[in-house]
């Protein structure tokens, strides 16, 4: 008896390790086998290619910092995705949200430059994450009130605002004759690592890498570690027991949303603050959708979604770097096959019919 | 565990059936341990046990679905070997399942020959030579099925008889109903009966499967009992009784009747007047209830599904806002109050469907058990969830309630059903309940939980608390009310004593909605 519960308990925990490490793993493998067919296709060496995107990523310091430098952003949109995920709600809009409070972060930084140092940073980082809570709000509320589904409203949204964040660039708070604003105040600019190790100059990796491994412990810790989350786990589980155990649907929606919204709006943080230092038209090009993709791969777990976005980082450097020897539409062929992989290995469809099918809350 | 040899008074040696040494291992389970099974031809032969006792898995292996380990079977002493269910069905072998195979929008007839259509001139789908077999095997059978209905017109108790023409369309000899009567009204239960009856008279031999007692001693010849996957016995019904055969289902002895007292009732706990709602498709389906529950006494709701019973539930609990009308707990008004705050007040609710609102499956059995406590102490603070103590409040509830095994984070999916519904008996009575709204205690928990958990809504009970019982086992609420209260098309049409009811006084009730004049506490009550 005992020993058949601790068999049976073995097995258990052999089974979750094996889901969450033996998807990922798979598609990562699946990923490289493919691109080595198209690599052998067009003529050139999978062994040449593959040991050069990995000498140009992590093989150097100049290339892991372009790796961590690209990795941040999808940090974030990951993190963002997968809080949604948790409480059982698509975010499709986390592109949306991250133009909506990259625009805030740099607004405040131009707007309010006579603030010290001290005020300005930690107001900008709390305006992009107030321009995305408001962007992901929306649709929460849109949900609760009305039982609109959030995928609809949240791919609305995204045109909604790059629409307006270009009117913005282009037509209020320009510089003539290009597509960015002004710079923010030199006070409101964060640091790059490169002042604290130059290994990694020439890089434009900033601490809001910092920033984001921080907030992806504080999501962990949320998550699992207070009321709020635990209620978020329960209404992305099973929302008809959530209710019954004295959770309010419609709050939770709105609550999980405004969260991943805010996630998304700190992407500003590392391109305004520590990148270019002002908002430029067009500059995300589908970050918070590659920030599914990484929520995906990262079984919408913190630690999974660091590992992903690193991941992800590494194969979006990697492509400038084989570039020459391949074109480098090949990682973006490894990145689609990671992401197929990984749908048909966890059921995201099911739980998207199923969403669908419940419709409205409450 | 060798079974005793098969009495046959005028049958010959060989059975019609003869399952001999089944065994069957899954990953972590012998389902079948060495399983032996003899049915007479044309007998009515019931399968008893707990759930997980393996007699879903020997009848799947009877109808091809699985294949046993090891193992032999021979059917009228002819050794056969099963790979599929179209060998079982070319044999003559028939399965109703547990859960419907019907094409809803499809009529019986297209229902019935799905699979084995019959052509005429090889190419052309005989509908009209089928839907003329279809009326002939109803008539013959008594099964009172229309060949030109649509399934999704039909009530669950006709689908199950569309589901039996379907088996006797394709030639079975031998029918297995696993579990037939837990979807079924008492009613419903009694017409099938009429229905098996007459399969026999005709011919057909019945392997039925159950874990209602009642209905083996009520229906069947004989009775194989099975427990971890073993034979524990085989006997004929006639020469048995609910209890031994209890005895043998649980391997202790069981008390089927619940042992309690006289209640000792005291002030208004819960009282509802002219409460209106309307249901999951906006129509009216609470019509004006009024009830009270008094703290120290169980009142029981009966009444025939769908009247309104899972409706009065979620009114009560806050999970459903009543359209008009007022509820009161204790003298304050709570009318139209949320489901937390109902929680706050005091009300514990064991849900009718635990998989479906009354436990989180992918969370473990501590989470669960902090599921409506989850936001305040000692669970809880402003902000963090206090770890110690959760675990320490699964230790206890688990320890207290027998919920098996005793492992806190275990994910509740992987309990047993029984073990499930005791680890929910626990969590809310371990909230020391004002009121306790149980709704389908039981339903479908095996019987050493079911003796376990009347044990505890008793105790309840006579701790003061006011404990509403809503269920369709009208023996469950016969054996456990002091008072018992009607419910028909949305009102309560009557209140009578428990001691004053038996189960046709209150069938007919709830049939009719008629409340016979000499029990005379008035329709509803004030």
């Amino acid at each position: 008896m005992s020993s058949a519960s601790e068999q049976s308990r073995r097995f258990q925990a052999a089974r979750k390790l094996a889901g969450v490490i033996g998807v990922p793993a798979v598609a990562i493998a699946a990923a490289f086998a493919a691109g080595a067919v198209f690599i052998l296709a067009i003529g050139e060496s999978p062994v040449s290619v593959y040991g050069r995107l990995f000498s140009g990523t992590f093989g150097n310091f100049y290339g892991l910092g372009q790796v961590l430098f690209k990795a941040t952003p999808l940090i974030f949109t990951g993190l963002s995705v997968a809080l949604a995920f948790k409480a059982g709600l698509f975010n499709i809009g986390a592109e949306g949200q991250l133009y909506i409070g990259t625009f805030a972060v740099a607004w405040v930084g131009f707007t309010l430059s006579g603030l010290p140092g001290v005020l300005l940073v930690p107001l900008c980082v709390l305006a992009g994450a107030a321009g995305g809570a408001l962007w992901g709000a929306v649709p929460g509320y849109l949900k609760s009130r009305f039982g609109a589904h959030e995928v609809i409203n949240t791919i609305m949204l995204n045109f909604v605002a790059i629409a307006l964040t270009g009117y913005f660039v282009t037509h209020v708070y320009f510089v003539p004759e290009t597509v960015h604003t002004q710079r923010i105040a030199a006070q409101a600019q964060i640091p790059r690592l490169e002042q604290f190790w130059p290994v990694f100059k020439g890089s434009p990796v900033n601490v809001s890498l910092f920033l984001a491994l921080g907030i992806a412990v504080a999501v962990y810790f949320f998550l699992w570690r207070t009321r709020f989350g635990f209620e978020l786990r329960a209404l992305g589980l099973n929302p008809a027991a959530a209710e019954y155990g004295g959770i309010s649907v419609g709050a939770g929606t709105v609550l999980a949303m405004t969260l991943s919204g805010a996630l998304a709006g700190l992407v500003g943080v590392d391109f305004v603050m520590g990148y270019k230092y002002y908002y430029e038209g067009g500059f995300s090009s589908g970050l918070g959708f590659m920030g599914i993709a990484v929520a995906l791969l990262g079984r919408n777990h913190p630690l999974g979604v660091v590992l992903a976005a690193f991941l992800f980082g590494a194969l979006s450097y990697g492509g400038l770097v084989i570039n020459a020897v391949v074109p480098k539409e090949l990682v973006e062929i490894l990145q689609g096959i990671v992401i197929l992989v990984v749908i048909a290995g966890t059921n995201v469809f099911g739980q998207l019919a199923a969403s669908f099918k419940r419709g409205r809350p409450g | 565990m060798s079974p005793p040899p098969k009495s046959g008074t005028d049958s010959p040696s060989i059975p019609f059936l003869k399952m001999e040494g089944i065994s069957k291992q899954f990953a972590l389970v012998k389902a079948n341990d060495c399983a032996n099974l003899d049915v007479n031809r044309g007998e009515i032969h019931a399968l008893v046990g707990e759930n997980g006792a393996g007699k879903s898995t020997l009848m799947r292996i009877l109808y091809g679905l699985y294949r046993a380990d090891s193992g032999r079977m021979y059917l009228d002493g002819d050794p056969v070997e099963l790979r599929s269910p179209a060998d079982a069905i070319s044999l003559g072998i028939g399965m109703v399942h547990q859960h419907f195979m019907l094409v809803p929008p499809l009529s019986v007839t297209e229902n019935v020959v799905l699979g084995s259509e019959p052509l005429r001139a090889g190419v052309v789908l005989d509908l009209k030579g089928a839907a003329e077999r279809v009326k002939e095997l109803s008539e013959t059978f008594a099964l009172a099925v229309d060949p030109d209905a649509r399934v999704e017109e039909l009530s669950v108790g006709a689908q199950q008889r569309v589901e039996i023409v379907k088996i006797l369309f394709r030639g079975a000899r031998l029918l297995i109903l696993d579990e037939p009567t837990a979807v079924l009204t008492p009613q419903e239960t009694e017409s099938l009966f009429v229905i098996l009856r007459r399969l026999k008279e005709q011919g057909k031999t019945i392997i039925f499967i159950t874990h209602k007692l009642s209905e083996v001693m009520e229906i069947s010849d004989s009775v194989t009992v099975m427990r971890h996957g073993k034979v524990v016995g085989d006997l004929k019904t006639a020469e048995t009784n609910t209890e031994e055969l209890a005895t043998l289902m649980v391997g202790r002895k069981v008390l089927l009747e619940v042992e309690k007292g006289a209640p000792a009732r005291g002030e208004t706990v819960l009282e509802l007047k002219d409460v209106h709602a309307l249901g999951a498709s906006k129509v009216p389906t609470l019509r004006g209830i009024s009830l009270r529950v008094c703290s120290g006494e169980i009142l029981g709701v009966a009444g025939v599904q769908g009247n309104g019973q899972t409706e009065l539930v979620e009114v009560i609990t806050g999970l459903r806002k009543p359209s008009s009308g007022s509820l009161r707990l204790l003298e304050r008004d709570i009318t139209g109050l949320s489901p937390r705050e109902m929680l706050k007040l005091g009300v514990a609710h064991i849900p009718e469907d635990r998989l479906k609102r009354g436990l989180v499956p992918a969370f473990t059995v501590s989470e669960n058990l902090i599921l409506g406590s989850h936001f305040r102490p000692p669970f809880a603070g402003r902000l963090w969830l206090r770890r110690e103590d959760i675990f320490e409040n699964a230790r206890s509830v688990l320890r207290r309630f027998d919920v098996r095994p005793q492992a806190p984070a275990l994910p509740a999916r992987s309990l047993s059903g029984g073990n499930q519904q005791k680890l929910i008996v626990g969590r809310e009575l371990s909230r020391d309940p004002k009121l306790l709204v149980a709704s389908q205690p039981t339903r479908g928990v095996d019987i050493g939980a079911i003796e376990f958990i009347h044990r505890n809504l008793i105790a309840q009970r006579d701790r003061g608390c006011a404990v509403l019982l809503v269920s369709a086992d009208l023996s469950e609420i016969l054996s456990l009310s002091d008072r018992i209260a009607v419910i028909y098309e949305g009102r309560i049409v009557g209140t009578v004593d428990s001691t004053q009811a038996d189960e046709k006084k209150l069938g007919m009730m709830m049939m009719t909605g008629v409340l016979a004049k000499e029990d005379g506490n008035g329709a509803g009550e004030s």
